[in-house]
């Protein structure tokens, strides 16, 4: 009998389309590059059956390969800048254009469906040949994008006839107030998703009115601060089907007409399920949503400067089945322990700062975070601006709440130790690291030493992505890190005293990881030379804004900032005057 | 987000400069620190953050917050700006500094609110919302008289503001717009008291909005 070997057998006794179907059955991107790496074949048959690519650096592999890897590609996620971008800490015209890869991807014969894109800079230019290349294109997500002005969404709206989403997400859009939303066709009645909270601009009120009447499949809406009340009130009315909205202007005189009519209109939403924008908004008119907030999962009021503590207690108090919830710090501590007591279903709280000019004025301490480790036992997601912390805190914070998955907390002041005793944070962030075994990402603030590192890297066993910033004492904490945390793909750190020691101990590390960023740390010209001599298949940028002439080559030279990252496709040709790629 | 805390320094601090608040002592990494409890520079660390102070006051494109390095001596709580920092996504920054907050305060109120101007659209919405926030007032005829009454003790208050050159104005007496980018700050005075303010100020400026 043959027998051979059995793995081998059973591999290849099913034909190539039952193993198709059963790959369809698997979505994440890990598992599906999993699947494609156990044997030839079962690479073959993964490539043609992939529809959904994700891209997390858009400089590690260039669209040809791309294209001609997966042929049946429909939906892509490309990302571009680094994450410490968003925080100005890389120069504007760096790069990651998408114009390339749409010319591309337009040339082939891939038929796009989706497109989502994470800091990106994106031209007029690339969406109007997105939109003009791809007859089924359903739907493009631009989050934290830039470059691009209403025209091009002009071009989406005119010419995508079967276009499903619009969802742009804190983009900077320079807004030409044209009438973007009029280029919708009469015809175009497919939207289930319009997002344009982040335009600045006017809109025609006419225009989305009746494109909201002809959109009977829309189920989430979120408005800019340009559409007032009584618009707002008018397309609740066509659209009680909503799950998800976006109010813009919410200021109105509580006896007046409009503010019955909307509650009335809100009344019969009965469906949403999320609520954010209030982009523009007073204190009374709040009691306008109460009838809406029991079913309520979702809740962002973290552009709402105007609601106070009280305000927001009032209002979350009627949220009892709030799974996540997004705020400012002017809540307070005792308003967070009214979340905890409330919000029994939590998931994910983001407490934002509300002064952003360093007053003094944050109003949000340890206090605040223990009440609601202590009320919100499912809490596995957090991002916390605060005044201060504690390690006592933070040590009963890990006891109550073993489930984070995410655990970033800002302590506003850099470098600020435990007020209570003066010491470093290292034992409680240990703590968090030493409970939450499931930890993948990690944000790190206040006074810490090389030790919480030395936890970090014994304990953290999934952490994916860690931010560091104002920490450390020397080369050993970077190493700890690098040393012990076996499923790091992103490390970033600003002003730590890390250097080249570190940087070089182990380079086979950063094949491993998807990047890493080091600023206004120790490493110089030269130790970034030799890692870069040393891992062809790293590029390795010096990010220089300095003139060129101040700038002296000599390998003593500290680097002000370095972004390097592992790549299929050697050096991009993009690259800016002040990026010198090594 | 006060507006009090910070553009404009004292007369006499140009003489007066402390300069050993913002004396920047470097150790060598390795060393233990030395912490100075009152947060402004640290000495013995590496990057004290005030080395990292982004001084190009005059760029409004940065889109972060920028301050001077006197500032931060001048006043040990208002921190001096480091850049990038805190990490709050540009987007977001921009998005909040678009406030116009002014203080509010009652003549015989123990507390003094504050109020985003931009929230409003009209005189009518501002009064209705300062009449919500000190509850035990009632609006009588607002349209007209822009008074508002007491309803415990009777009096009558008169909404007042203080315009970009110090002085004292009956609220109303300008198109709206120009009264949001002028105020500075609101007082409802009770009526005995405004009778200095003339109730019909002529617009600060000729043109009709």
């Amino acid at each position: 009998m043959f027998w051979g070997n059995r793995k081998t057998l059973k591999m290849n006794y099913f034909p190539d389309e039952v193993l198709e179907h059963v790959f369809d059955f698997i979505s994440s991107h890990k598992d599906r590059n999993s699947v494609s790496l156990v044997c030839k074949s079962w690479y073959k048959i993964e490539r043609y059956s992939r529809q959904r690519v994700f891209i997390g650096n858009c400089y590690s592999i260039s669209p040809e390969r791309l294209i001609a890897r997966f042929p049946g590609l429909k939906s892509l996620t490309l990302k571009g800048m680094p994450h410490f971008a968003d925080f100005n800490l890389v120069p504007h015209d760096w790069g990651g254009f998408v114009y390339p890869w749409i010319k591309a991807l337009a040339k082939s014969r891939i038929g796009l469906e989706e497109l989502r894109l994470k800091r990106m800079v994106v031209s007029d230019e690339s969406l109007e040949l997105l939109s003009k290349s791809f007859l089924n294109f359903k739907s493009l997500v631009l989050v934290s994008c830039e470059g691009f002005t209403t025209d091009g969404l002009a071009a989406i709206a005119a010419n995508c006839r079967f276009l499903r989403e619009l969802d742009l997400q804190e983009n900077e859009v320079d807004d030409h107030r044209g009438h973007w939303l009029s280029s919708f066709p009469e015809s175009c009645t497919s939207l289930v998703s319009l997002n344009f909270a982040c335009l600045k601009g006017e809109i025609n009120l006419g225009a989305i009115e009746r494109l909201v009447a002809r959109s009977p499949n829309l189920k989430s809406l979120r408005l800019n601060r340009a559409v007032p009340f009584d618009t707002l009130q008018k397309l609740l009315m066509q659209a009680p089907q909503l799950v998800d909205l976006g109010t813009g202007n919410f200021v109105h005189d509580p006896s007046s007409e409009a503010y019955n009519k909307l509650k009335s209109a809100i009344q019969r939403c009965k469906s949403i399920r999320s609520l954010s924008g209030f982009l523009e908004v007073a204190p009374h008119c709040m009691s306008a949503i109460y009838p809406i907030c029991a079913n309520l999962t979702f809740l962002n009021l973290s552009y709402a400067p105007g609601l106070h503590g009280n305000d927001l207690t009032k209002l979350i108090q009627h949220c009892r089945k709030l799974q996540r919830l997004w705020i400012l710090d002017c809540i307070g501590d005792k308003g967070l322990g009214v979340v905890a007591s409330t919000c029994k279903e939590l998931q994910e709280l983001r407490v934002f700062p509300s002064d952003l000019i360093g007053a003094g004025n944050a109003a949000v301490t340890e206090e605040g975070l223990v009440h609601i480790s202590a009320g919100c036992p499912k809490l596995n997601s957090l991002l916390y601006f605060c005044q201060q912390m504690t390690n006592a805190a933070l040590i009963t914070v890990a006891k109550n709440c073993p489930n984070f998955i995410r655990f970033r907390l800002c302590i506003l002041d850099p470098q600020k130790p435990d007020p209570v005793t003066n010491q470093a944070l290292d034992e409680g962030f240990g703590a968090i690291v030493q409970s939450c075994k499931g930890l993948k990402r990690l944000s790190l603030s206040g006074l810490l030493t090389d030790q919480v590192f030395l936890y970090i890297g014994m304990y953290a066993e999934q952490l994916e992505m860690l931010s560091i910033a104002f920490a450390g004492d020397s080369d050993k904490g970077m190493l700890y890190v690098l040393n012990g945390c076996k499923k790091l793909r992103k490390l970033e750190i600003r002003d730590c005293p890390f250097g080249n020691e570190a940087l070089l101990e182990d380079v086979g590390k950063y094949e491993t990881m998807r990047s890493l960023w080091m600023s206004s740390c120790e490493v110089t010209l030269g130790g970034c030379k030799t890692l870069a001599e040393k891992m062809p298949s790293l590029s390795v940028e010096i990010i220089n804004e300095i003139e060129q002439m101040e700038f002296s080559l000599d390998d003593m030279q500290k680097v002000e900032k370095m972004y390097l990252y592992r790549t299929l496709v050697g050096h991009r040709k993009d690259a800016p005057e002040f990026v010198w790629i090594l | 987000m006060s507006p009090e805390n910070g553009k404009h320094l004292p007369e006499n601090y140009a003489t007066g400069l402390n300069f050993e608040a913002t004396e920047l002592t470097l150790g060598l990494p390795g060393k233990p620190r030395v912490t100075i409890s009152d947060g402004g520079a640290k000495s013995g660390t590496k990057r004290g953050f005030l080395e990292t102070v982004d001084l190009n006051l005059g760029d409004k494109d940065c889109g972060q917050s920028q301050i001077d390095v006197q500032e931060a001596a001048k006043s040990p709580v208002s921190k001096a700006q480091v850049v990038g920092w805190p990490p709050v996504r540009g987007f977001r920054k921009n998005a909040m500094k678009s406030c116009k907050y002014v203080k509010v305060a009652v003549d015989g109120a123990p507390y003094l609110r504050k109020v985003d101007l931009q929230m409003y659209s009209s005189y009518q919405l501002l009064l209705s919302s300062l009449e919500d926030m000190f509850s035990c007032f009632i609006m009588r005829n607002y349209l007209n008289e822009k008074k508002i009454v007491d309803q415990v003790n009777g009096l009558e208050y008169v909404p007042t503001y203080e315009d970009k050159d110090g002085d004292w104005m009956m609220v109303g007496d300008v198109p709206w717009q120009m009264f949001v980018e002028s105020c500075k700050r609101l007082r409802l005075m009770k009526s005995s008291e405004a009778i200095g303010l003339a109730p019909n100020t002529p617009p600060k400026c000729s043109s009709t909005t």
